[in-house]
C-alpha cells in the first residue's frame, strides 16, 4: 500500500460513486422510467478503479455491456452518463447509445459494447496506434486495454485479438474480470480451462498476472506491474485475471434462479470490495470511518444530483434520429 | 495522365497517401507476405500485388502483416481509426466478410451514431470481390448487398483504373468508414489515370459510361464492363443505351438514374449479387417509386440466380450476367407490348 490519503480517498470515492450509481439504477429501473437493457457492475468496482486509477487520458479502454463502472473509473461525466441512460439529448451520446454504448473518446473511453467479446480487437487497434506513436519522453508507451468478462473469454474475437497483439507486440492489456457467470451459466461449465482464464492468455504467448478482484489493493498493486511491463517498448501485450463478484443479475430483471441459497447475502457480507477496502484502510489507520462516511454522503448526493439532472435533461426530437450516421453523405 | 492498370492505380494511390499522411496505415493477411519464412518480408507483397513495396518503404509499424484473423483485422482497423489513424484494412477475399461481420456491422458502422457523433472512424476496408476465376462459392461472391444495407458505411465499387484511383484517394481522405469493393477481374484492366496527387472523385456521383436515348442500363463494378459491351453491340443495331456506372452504392446518385430513366422510359439493372434483397431490387424499387410515370416497360434485372457461385466453367458462366444476357434484357424492354 503506497497510496497517500488523497489517493486512497479518491479511489474510494470512485468505487463508491460506481456503487451508488448502480444501486440507484437498480431501483429506478423497477419503476419503468428507464428504457432498454441494463447490466449493473455492482460488486466489481475494485477492478475498474484499481485499474483505471493508473491510466492517463492517452491510454485507451474498451469496455463491455457491463460498462458503467469502467466509464466512471475512466473519467466519464456522471451527469452525462445518467442523462444518456435516461435517453436524453444531453446525454454523453445524445441518447443514441444508452447504457450499453456509452463512450467518451476524449477521455480515452472507446465505448462500452453490446456484443460480448467485441472489444478486444478494437483495443488491439488502439494499442497499435499507440505503438505507431511511440514512447513518450520517459520512454513509455501509452496502452490500450480491453475489459472482458469470463463470458467474453470464450469468444473467438478475444482469441484472435490476443494472438494479433502478441504477433504485433501491441501495447495492449487484456483485463479479464471473472465474476463466475457468463450471463446465466457458470464458469465451471463454460470455461474449459476450469476457472482459469489467465492460462489461456498465457498460452497465446503473453505474460499474465492474477489477483483477487475484490481487494482494491491487490488489483492496484498487480496492475501497476502489468502496466509497467506493457508500457515498456518491445514487451508487447499482457493479461490479468481478477477474481470478482457480481451482486446483481446478468441484466436488470434477471430472476437469478442460478444462484445458490444465501449466495448473494454471503457475497455482500464477505466479498464486497467496498467493505474490504474500508476494513483495510481503517484497520491500518490510513483513513477513518468519518472520512469514508463523508465520501459516502458525497457520492449519494452526486447520484441524486445526476438523477435530477437526467430527469430534467432535454429529450431528443424525432428528427434527431437522422443525426450522426455519417460525417458527410 | 498515365496509363495504369486498375491494380496499380489502387496500389499507387495508397502508396502516395501513405507518403502524404503518416496516419495512413495498412493491415491485413499477407499484405507484406513472407513474414516468418526463409523468403523473408516482401517475399509476396500482397497476394493481389496491391501492397508490394509498402513494407520496405514504410516499415512494420505502418504496414501490419496480420495472422489469418479477419475479426481481429476488422476490429483493429476500427480501433486504429478511433484512436486517430487512417487504416486501410484488406480482407483478402470479400467472402471472408462473414468471419469479420460483427466488427464491421455492429462496431465500425455504428460507432459514430451510437456515440452521439463524438467519434470519427476513418477506416477503409478493401475487399477484393467477384466471380470469373472459377474460385467457387466461397471465393467469388459479390457482397454489395450486405454492406450497402449497413447505415454508417459508405460503399465504393470502382470499374476503371481512373475511378479506382480517384475513389481510393477519396476513401482514404474521407472521415467516414468506407468499404472498397475491388473487382478481382478488373485488376489487369489498363486505362488513363489522372496523375494529380489530389485527384479525388467525390462519392455519390455516377459516371455515364455510354450515352443513348432508348434504354437505361444501371450497373456497378465488373458489370459495367459487360454493360458497355452490350451497349456497343446494340448500337450496331441502332439501339442507344445510357450505361450508368453508379460508382458508389452508398451514397447513391439517385438523380443520375432517375434523370436517365425519365428520358428512356426503360431500365435494365445489372448486378453480380444474387437477386433477392439486392442492389438490383433496391434500384428497381427506386425507379418504380420515383420514375413510375416515365416507364414504358417493366424494369428488367440481370442477375445471377438465387444460388451460390458454382465452380465448373460452364456453370459459372451460366451463373454470371453477360453482355449477351444484358443485350437480351434491353431488347425485352424494347419489345414490350
Amino acid at each position: 500500500m503506497q497510496l497517500n490519503r488523497e489517493a486512497l480517498t479518491r479511489a474510494y470515492r470512485q468505487m463508491k460513486l460506481i456503487r451508488e450509481f448502480e444501486e440507484r439504477l437498480h431501483e429506478e429501473i423497477q419503476t419503468g422510467e428507464i428504457a432498454g437493457f441494463t447490466h449493473l457492475y455492482c460488486g466489481q468496482e475494485a477492478v475498474a478503479v484499481g485499474v483505471c486509477e493508473h491510466l492517463t487520458e492517452r491510454d485507451k479502454i474498451v469496455s463491455t455491456h457491463r460498462g458503467h463502472g469502467h466509464c466512471l473509473a475512466k473519467g466519464c461525466d456522471v451527469d452525462g452518463m445518467m442523462k444518456e441512460i435516461w435517453g436524453s439529448q444531453d446525454g454523453l451520446c445524445n441518447g443514441k447509445g444508452g447504457s450499453m454504448h456509452i463512450a467518451d473518446i476524449d477521455k480515452g473511453m472507446l465505448g462500452a459494447n453490446g456484443i460480448v467479446g467485441a472489444g478486444a480487437p478494437i483495443a488491439v487497434g488502439a494499442a497499435l496506434s499507440n505503438k505507431i506513436d511511440g514512447p513518450d519522453e520517459d520512454g513509455k508507451l501509452a496502452i490500450a486495454l480491453a475489459f472482458s468478462g469470463d463470458g467474453a473469454c470464450n469468444q473467438g474475437t478475444t482469441f484472435e485479438a490476443m494472438n494479433l497483439a502478441v504477433v504485433t507486440k501491441a501495447p495492449c492489456i487484456f483485463v479479464f474480470e471473472n465474476n463466475h457467470y457468463s450471463e446465466h451459466t457458470g464458469v465451471d461449465y463454460a470455461v474449459g480451462t476450469v476457472q482459469d482464464i489467465a492460462s489461456r492468455a498465457e498460452a497465446f504467448g503473453m505474460k499474465v498476472w492474477r489477483a483477487d478482484g475484490t481487494d482494491f489493493f491487490a488489483v492496484h498493486d498487480t496492475f501497476r506491474e502489468v502496466l509497467e511491463y506493457v508500457r515498456t517498448p518491445g514487451n508487447g501485450p499482457a493479461a490479468v485475471e481478477f477474481d470478482t463478484e457480481r451482486f446483481f443479475g446478468h441484466f436488470e430483471g434477471d430472476p437469478q434462479r442460478y444462484r445458490g441459497e444465501g449466495e448473494l447475502d454471503r457475497l455482500r457480507a464477505e466479498r464486497d470490495c467496498l467493505k474490504i477496502f474500508r476494513a483495510s484502510v481503517t484497520g491500518a489507520a490510513l483513513l477513518d470511518d468519518a472520512d469514508l462516511d463523508k465520501v459516502d454522503a458525497d457520492a449519494l448526493q452526486a447520484i441524486e444530483d445526476a438523477v435530477t439532472a437526467a430527469r430534467a435533461g432535454a429529450r431528443p426530437q424525432p428528427e434527431n434520429v437522422l443525426d450522426n450516421v455519417y460525417i458527410s453523405y | 495522365m498515365a496509363k495504369l492498370t486498375y491494380r496499380d492505380a489502387i496500389r499507387n494511390t495508397m502508396f502516395q497517401e501513405m507518403q502524404r499522411d503518416e496516419r495512413v496505415v495498412v493491415l491485413g493477411e499477407d499484405v507484406v507476405g513472407g513474414m516468418g519464412t526463409a523468403g523473408g518480408p516482401e517475399a509476396i507483397g500482397g497476394i493481389w500485388s496491391t501492397t508490394t513495396g509498402f513494407y520496405d518503404a514504410f516499415g512494420p509499424n505502418r504496414v501490419i502483416d496480420t495472422p489469418i484473423s479477419e475479426s481481429a483485422i476488422m476490429g483493429a482497423a476500427g480501433g486504429l481509426a478511433l484512436a486517430g489513424k487512417r487504416p486501410i484494412a484488406e480482407i483478402m477475399f470479400a467472402d471472408f466478410i462473414g468471419v469479420s461481420m460483427d466488427q464491421l456491422w455492429n462496431q465500425i458502422a455504428k460507432f459514430r451514431y451510437m456515440f452521439g457523433g463524438k467519434s470519427v472512424c476513418p477506416a477503409v476496408i478493401r475487399m477484393p470481390c467477384g466471380a470469373g476465376y472459377n474460385a467457387a462459392a466461397q471465393h467469388s461472391q459479390m457482397i454489395s448487398q450486405f454492406v450497402t444495407g449497413m447505415p454508417g458505411i459508405k460503399v465504393v465499387m470502382p470499374t476503371t483504373p481512373e475511378d479506382a484511383c480517384g475513389l481510393m484517394r477519396q476513401a482514404i481522405r474521407d472521415d467516414d468508414p468506407v468499404v472498397f469493393l475491388e473487382h478481382k477481374f478488373l485488376y489487369g484492366l489498363t486505362g488513363e489515370v489522372n496523375e494529380d496527387p489530389d485527384f479525388c472523385i467525390p462519392f455519390g456521383h455516377a459516371r455515364l459510361a455510354r450515352a443513348g436515348k432508348d434504354v437505361t442500363i444501371v450497373a456497378s463494378g465488373m458489370m459495367v464492363r459487360y454493360a458497355e459491351t452490350a451497349a456497343d453491340d446494340l448500337a450496331q443495331d441502332g439501339i442507344g443505351c445510357d450505361v450508368i456506372d453508379i460508382r458508389t452504392t452508398s451514397p447513391l446518385d439517385e438523380e443520375a438514374i432517375l434523370d436517365s430513366v425519365e428520358v428512356t422510359g426503360r431500365a435494365v439493372i445489372v448486378d453480380e449479387a444474387p437477386p433477392r434483397c439486392s442492389l438490383a431490387t433496391d434500384l428497381s424499387s427506386l425507379i418504380a417509386q420515383k420514375a413510375f410515370a416515365s416507364l414504358k416497360a417493366p424494369i428488367e434485372m440481370v442477375t445471377p440466380p438465387h444460388t451460390p457461385v458454382p465452380f465448373a466453367r460452364e456453370l459459372e458462366s451460366a451463373y454470371l450476367p453477360s453482355p449477351a444476357k444484358i443485350a437480351a434484357a434491353v431488347r425485352k424492354t424494347l419489345d414490350y407490348r
